[in-house]
This record gives C-alpha cells, sequence and structure tokens, in this order.
C-alpha cells in the first residue's frame, strides 16, 4: 500500500511538473484568444524563451534573471506577432507557422553560437524544489504540489490572477468583447488595436515563461528543439478547457498525465516499443479535442483581423 | 434661436465616392428630429461622423455652439451623444449588464456587476422597461436588444441619441412602445434625432424633418407644414405612387404544399415547427413576421437547401421531400434569396456569368463538358435589355452593380425561365424607392402570368401591398392565414408577437 501512495505520488508529482509549461503557455493563449488572435506560433516562442531562459541565467548569474529575460524576449516577440497580425493584416496562422519555423531556426543557431558545439552544458543556475513549510507535509498532495519549483507556484497562482483579471475587471471585460464583436467594442470607444496588442505581449510573455521553466526548472540546460510540440499542445490545452483559466489548468493536468504516464511506463521497462509511449500524449490530444469537450465554442472574432472604418 | 448641435457644410468621401456633399444639419435640444432618405442617401454617414466612428473629409460640428472634434466614439459618448446602431453593437455572448458597462471606467478598475445591475434596472423602469442584466445578449428578442442598446446609450449620459432605422426590425405593437418611450424622453428635454425612410413613421413622431438624396441636403421642413406625398417628392426627386395596381386573382391549382414540416436551424433547435401552407398558381402568399422566427429556414426547406427533420413538401403533386436544390429547381421552382450578396450572386463573377449560375450545366449554356461563350453572352444581353440591368456591358463583376440592378440580375436570372413557383425572400431589402417599385411589378407580372409566389418579408407594408393572402410566422410556427382584404394590421402585428392565434383558416 506503501509503495502505491509513494508510486502515486510519484506520478501526480511528474504529471504536475509536465503541466506547468502547458498551463504557462495556454494562460498566454487565454489572453491572446480572447481578444480575438490565434497564435499558433506559440510552439515557437516557448522555444526562444527556453534559450533566453538559459543565456539570461548564464550571462547574468542567477534563475531569477534568467526567467526575467526569457519573459522580457516573450513581450517583444509578442509585441511583433501583434505588429504583423493586427497592424500589418497578416494572416495569422502564415504569421504563427513562421515564428515557428524562426524559433527552431534561431535558437538552434544562437545555442551553437553562445555555448559551442558538442560541449558539455555549461553549469548555470536553475531552479531546485522548495518545500513550502507546512504545506508540504500532507500526505500526497504536499509532495505533489507544495515541493515543486517556485516557476510551479509563480504558475499556479498565475490560474486565478488570470481569471480576476479576465472576468472581474473592466480591462478582462474590454478584452472578451474585443475577441467576441470588435465592431462593437470601438462603438463605446475602446482601443481594439491597443487590446489586442497587449493581449499578445501578455501571450508572448507567458510562452516565454512556459520556455524559461523547460530549460531552467524542469531541466537546466538547453537542447534543440527542447519543447517538442509543447506549445501545440498548449493551444489544445486551450480549446479542451474552454478558453478558462481553471479550465485550462485541468486541461494541463490532463495532459501532462499524458507524458508523465509515457515516463512511467518507459522507466518501468513495459515491454511496449518506446515511440508508441510517446504517441500517448498527442492520442490524449486527439481523443480529447474530437470526444470529450462536447462543442467548444471559441470567441466569435478569433482569428480575423479587425479593420476600423 | 441657438441650437444644441448644428453640422456645417459635412463632406465625406469614401475613395472617389462623395457620401456627404455639403451637409447641413440643425438640431434643437428637446426636439425630435427626422433624418429622412432612401437607402444611400448619406444618412448613416452622416451619424457615423456625429458619432465619431468616421472623419468628415471638411466641414465643422458645434455642439452647443462650440465648434467639437470628434475623434472616435469615446469623444462623442463624453459630449453626450449615444448612438444605437441599426445593426446593433452589443456582443452577443455577454450578459446584458457587461455589454452596458463595456468601456466605462469604473471604480478601481472592477466590474461591479451587482451595483452596476441595480443602476441599469432603476434607468431601465423609469422607461417602462423590463430587463435582466444577467440575461445573456443572444437569449433576447430584437425588439429586447433594441431596449438594451438605449439603455446603454442613457447609462452612459447621453442627452442626445441617434437612432438608425429603429423600426426596421420590430412589430407595429413594439413600434407603438418604442415612440411612446422616445415621446417620454422628449418630454424630459432629451434629443432625439431618428433616421428613417418610412413616411408613416416621420410624419407621426417627428418635429422637424431633414431630408438627404443622394448625399445631398434637400431641406428641412416642419412636419406640421408638409405631407407625407412632398415628403416622399424631396426623398426620391420624383412622383411617388403609394398604391399599386393590381388586379383580382386569378386562381390556378396547387403548386406548393406544405404538411407539418419541421426543421432544426445551426445550433441544432427547431426553427420550424408543423408549418403546413399551401400556395396555388396565380396568387402571392405572404409571410408577414419579426427576422429570425424561422423565414430563412421555410424558404430553404422549400429551395432544398435545408433538411427537413419531419414533414412532406409536395411541388405540384409531386413529393420533393429529401431531394436536393438542383431537382427543386427542375421542377421550375426560383428562388430569391435573402442575401443577394452572400447567396443569389457570386461577386467576382460577371453579369452574364452570374446569370447563367441555374442554367449552366444544359444547352445552350453547356455542351458537354464546355461551356458555350456565343450563347452566354446572347442570353445576357438581352436579360439586361429585359430587365433594365443598368451596367456598361456583360463582362462588368456583379460586385460593381449597385443594389437595385445586383437584385434585377437575380431576378433576371431566376424569373426569365418561367417558374411555377417563386420563393422570395426579403426581395427588396436595401433598395431604393424605384428598385423596389420594379421589383415589386414584376413579382405581380409573374403572378399574373400563373406562377404561385411565396414572398417572405419582414416590412409589413410590402406583405400588405402585394400579398393576396397573408400568414404569420412566430418562431417557426404559422400563427395563421388570413385573406389580404380581411388583413388588420392591429391583428397582423400581435400575430407578430405571438400573442394571438388564428383557428385555421
Amino acid at each position: 500500500m506503501t509503495d502505491f501512495l509513494k508510486e502515486l505520488t510519484n506520478f501526480l508529482a511528474a504529471d504536475v511538473r509536465t503541466a506547468v509549461p502547458l498551463l504557462l503557455a495556454a494562460t498566454g493563449l487565454i489572453f491572446s484568444e480572447r481578444s480575438g488572435i490565434v497564435n499558433i506560433g506559440a510552439e515557437g516562442m516557448m522555444l526562444i524563451g527556453a534559450l533566453a531562459g538559459v543565456a539570461g541565467s548564464y550571462f547574468l548569474g542567477h534563475a531569477w534573471m534568467g526567467v526575467l529575460v526569457a519573459a522580457l524576449v516573450g513581450v517583444l516577440l509578442g509585441l511583433l506577432f501583434g505588429f504583423l497580425v493586427v497592424t500589418a493584416r497578416a494572416s495569422q496562422i502564415v504569421i504563427g507557422a513562421a515564428f515557428n519555423l524562426l524559433g527552431l531556426g534561431l535558437t538552434t543557431s544562437l545555442a551553437r553560437v553562445i555555448f559551442g558545439v558538442n560541449t558539455s552544458p555549461p553549469p548555470i543556475d536553475a531552479f531546485k524544489p522548495v518545500a513550502v513549510p507546512g504545506l508540504s507535509r500532507i500526505p500526497v498532495l504536499g509532495e505533489v504540489i507544495f515541493h515543486q519549483t517556485q516557476l510551479t507556484y509563480l504558475a499556479l497562482v498565475l490560474v486565478p490572477v488570470t481569471y480576476f483579471i479576465l472576468f472581474k475587471t473592466t480591462l478582462g471585460l474590454k478584452v472578451r468583447a474585443v475577441g467576441e464583436y470588435p465592431r462593437a467594442a470601438d462603438t463605446v470607444g475602446i482601443n481594439v488595436y491597443r487590446i489586442r496588442y497587449g493581449a499578445s505581449m501578455v501571450c508572448g510573455m507567458f510562452c516565454g515563461l512556459a520556455g524559461a521553466y523547460l530549460s531552467l526548472s524542469l531541466l537546466n540546460f538547453f537542447t534543440e528543439n527542447m519543447t517538442a510540440g509543447k506549445g501545440f499542445i498548449a493551444l489544445a490545452t486551450v480549446i479542451f478547457g474552454k478558453w478558462n483559466p481553471f479550465g485550462v489548468l485541468g486541461a494541463a493536468l490532463v495532459f501532462g498525465a499524458g507524458e508523465a504516464l509515457q515516463y512511467r511506463l518507459q522507466a518501468a521497462g513495459a515491454n511496449v516499443p518506446y515511440q508508441l509511449l510517446l504517441m500517448i500524449p498527442y492520442l490524449l490530444t486527439i481523443a480529447a479535442l474530437a470526444g470529450f469537450v462536447g462543442r467548444a465554442v471559441p470567441p466569435a472574432s478569433s482569428g480575423r483581423p479587425y479593420v476600423k472604418e | 434661436m441657438a441650437y444644441l448641435l448644428e453640422m456645417q457644410d459635412i463632406v465625406k468621401d469614401f475613395g472617389t465616392l462623395r457620401a456627404n456633399d455639403h451637409i447641413n444639419l440643425k438640431v434643437e435640444e428637446g426636439e425630435i428630429h427626422a433624418l429622412l432618405g432612401e437607402n444611400g442617401a448619406g444618412k448613416s454617414t452622416l451619424m457615423n461622423i456625429l458619432y465619431g466612428l468616421y472623419h468628415p473629409t471638411s466641414g465643422t460640428i458645434l455642439f452647443r455652439g462650440k465648434p467639437v472634434r470628434l475623434n472616435s466614439p469615446h469623444d462623442a459618448i463624453n459630449l453626450g451623444i449615444g448612438m444605437v446602431h441599426q445593426h446593433f453593437m452589443l456582443v452577443p455572448a455577454l450578459t446584458v449588464v457587461e455589454n452596458i458597462i463595456l468601456g466605462m471606467p469604473r471604480r478601481w478598475g472592477l466590474v461591479d456587476l451587482k451595483t452596476a445591475a441595480q443602476e441599469i434596472r432603476e434607468v431601465a423602469r423609469s422607461y417602462g422597461y423590463d430587463i435582466d442584466p444577467f440575461a445573456k445578449v443572444w437569449q433576447l428578442s430584437v425588439g429586447e436588444q433594441q431596449r438594451v442598446e438605449i439603455i446603454k446609450a442613457l447609462y452612459r449620459g447621453a442627452r442626445l441619441l441617434i437612432l438608425d432605422e429603429p423600426t426596421a426590425v420590430l412589430t407595429p405593437q413594439e413600434v407603438r412602445e418604442l415612440f411612446r418611450v422616445i415621446r417620454r424622453l422628449a418630454e424630459e428635454k432629451y434629443t432625439v434625432i431618428f433616421i428613417s425612410h418610412k413616411l408613416n413613421e416621420v410624419m407621426e413622431l417627428c418635429t422637424r424633418v431633414t431630408v438627404l438624396r443622394g448625399g445631398k441636403l434637400v431641406g428641412t421642413v416642419n412636419t406640421c407644414d408638409t405631407t407625407k406625398e412632398e415628403l416622399a417628392r424631396m426623398m426620391v426627386g420624383r412622383e411617388v405612387f403609394f398604391q399599386l395596381d393590381k388586379e383580382p386573382p386569378s386562381l390556378g391549382d396547387v403548386v406548393l404544399e406544405m404538411d407539418k414540416v419541421e426543421a432544426l436551424n445551426e445550433k441544432g433547435l427547431k426553427a420550424l415547427k408543423g408549418v403546413s401552407l399551401e400556395v396555388r398558381a396565380g396568387e402571392i402568399l405572404g409571410i408577414a413576421g419579426v427576422d429570425g422566427n424561422g423565414q430563412s429556414e421555410l424558404a430553404q426547406v422549400i429551395t432544398g437547401m435545408r433538411k427537413l427533420s419531419a414533414g412532406r413538401i409536395r411541388i405540384k403533386g409531386r413529393d420533393v421531400t429529401g431531394t436536393g436544390a438542383r431537382y427543386i429547381y427542375e421542377q421550375r421552382v426560383a428562388h430569391i434569396p435573402e442575401d443577394r450578396q452572400a447567396e443569389g450572386l457570386v461577386m467576382d463573377m460577371s453579369i452574364k456569368e452570374n446569370l447563367i449560375l441555374r442554367q449552366y450545366y444544359r444547352p445552350p449554356f453547356a455542351k458537354g463538358l464546355f461551356l458555350k461563350w456565343p450563347a452566354i453572352k446572347e442570353n445576357a444581353v438581352q436579360l439586361m435589355k429585359e430587365y433594365d440591368i443598368r451596367a456598361p456591358h456583360e463582362e462588368f463583376l456583379a460586385k460593381t452593380l449597385s443594389g437595385g440592378n445586383q437584385q434585377k440580375v437575380v431576378l433576371a436570372r431566376e424569373v426569365s425561365t418561367q417558374p411555377d413557383l417563386i420563393v422570395a425572400m426579403h426581395p427588396t431589402r436595401g433598395l431604393d424607392v424605384g428598385a423596389t417599385e420594379y421589383v415589386h411589378r414584376r413579382l405581380l407580372a409573374e403572378r399574373d402570368r400563373g406562377a404561385a409566389v411565396l414572398l417572405i418579408s419582414t416590412e409589413l407594408d410590402e406583405i400588405l401591398n402585394l400579398s393576396d393572402r397573408i400568414a404569420v410566422i412566430y418562431e417557426g410556427e404559422i400563427m395563421g392565414v388570413v385573406p389580404r382584404d380581411r388583413a388588420d394590421r392591429e391583428e397582423l402585428g400581435l400575430m407578430m408577437a405571438g400573442s394571438k392565434r388564428l383557428k385555421a383558416s
């Protein structure tokens, strides 16, 4: 029985660890999609954030500085994305795809320039689990939730914060209105473009944080294409979570569980080719989107540029 | 006399099109001022300038005697100008209270929905409106949404209220209710600009009228010094005949027979509930009703564009239930769809191509897999002459035509094949008086030729002018069918609102 509990605790803790990058990116995507911008470039932004995090920590000597750099780079990426899709009105899908390609190419090259080729990763300051006094003693849950890194706590705290901003503040109301019916927002004096720029930058920041989590908290170095599709799963997380921060938390845990399960089974030496196990999170994504969500209704103007008359 | 609002020499160009050409408008405080003109006369443009949505090419606006610059609706709202747009500016997915406080500064930047809801209830109640602040806007009827728009403007402190074609979507009873509120507002020194092209309403409600035509100012008159006929002349620029000459119908066999037809809409809800109708050759059956009560679905099931979930449809005695659009068309059924730009025409195709969209696959327009361009061109030249389609030649794209000429293209394509049944939905929506008259005469001519016509319209006047019998649809049900000579506007209005039902007649 204790073995089972231990196994369960380990599994759930792994679930939380794999869920956090999805959660962070998806939280950012909620802002963006609620304002009417579909950002399929999240994958590329996360990847750039991951490298920026490592580089920041490497050059500035502190993990939190890495996080700061990753967030700032993310904001800049969001600004660029906003300029291209809001002001230049380029196709959101094409620009998103371009960001993904840019992210992969840029980080691969820059990583080699900064850290050299084929050398062992340099030692950098990264996050280590910090037990929350008292709470971490709760059986199972204490270990699962209250014995994580600071970035994990940050991600979890941002869930109710995001909910509060979206549903309890005038700013959140504006964001939601702009994503549903921008012309109506325009006629009551809301600057649609400014809201969309802001949402895009917030989304970039969250993607940067998600990347930094991968390279400074889950691991402590950068590897090529280390996001491995997490940005796309984050997009699915938003849909599965029905554009709601708490829904997205649940969805991230479901998808995270898929990935954690795959690790567990591999580690346990299950007699199945590991390639099949690697498919679990993606199969889960497809199944979730196809079946369980029911009809998820996206914001009505999602993906459509707004042209002021 | 000092005016509340003076718009002086307003010019607005859209590219090469001059939508407003040196227009002057003076409005006194506390008056109900009508802005009258046909579609495309420049009324909405002028009001969008006043509301800060458009910037005038030249001209000045004085508000309470001072020149003002209106860069965005924000500036207009701050001056106390509110506007209820023809297409409501409400977010369907949000609640009433969220829509009303949207974009307003609130304490601490928080949406205090409970306080706001209380305040909104009070404003609403003082005008005799009862609205649930926590209802989602998409759940409200069109009339209720309009009330929300009016309260939204008042709650933001509007003293000058612009109402853009507010009666277009209402039943006669709702119109009366709206007029009551407008008069209440005027008594309390609110100022109302009432945009309309309906002369009766303008004469009934307003004190003064400013008439626009083709982007130019025709003049401003007091309603007490003028007549409906004079206003019509100012608006159209020539004499207008209000009554169409109509022969009594010579009825033939039953052409369309619907038996307890049911159908679902996109949301999977029942849009038609047990609709049974008959239309005979040589008559026009008008379907009256407020927009969104199943009219679109009705036209679609008859023309084969939507599946029935129950019931049967027979055309000339032949059961066509479950067949497709082409099969039904080949039973000589014509369709004038509700949105000519989205469903009636391919806007990026030429006139001649649009004219063969029905028959492109058969002779003389096609031979095997190949199109016969000489025949297609000849067809276009002939129909353009016959239907008075005004365009330099048949190669012009549909999107370059005026609304009236676009509708003539649709009409020519559908009607020139001498159909036995014509399903016409909103056939004159957005057309000027001349084009409207033309469409009406054509439909009557088709009826006299012996076609059965099903006319679906939300304009009660159109229904009353053209129909031989009138059916009223409400929430997907036929509330009753009355012969034209026994139809009473008041009674039809009650049926349109769902509060009265006739026994099967």
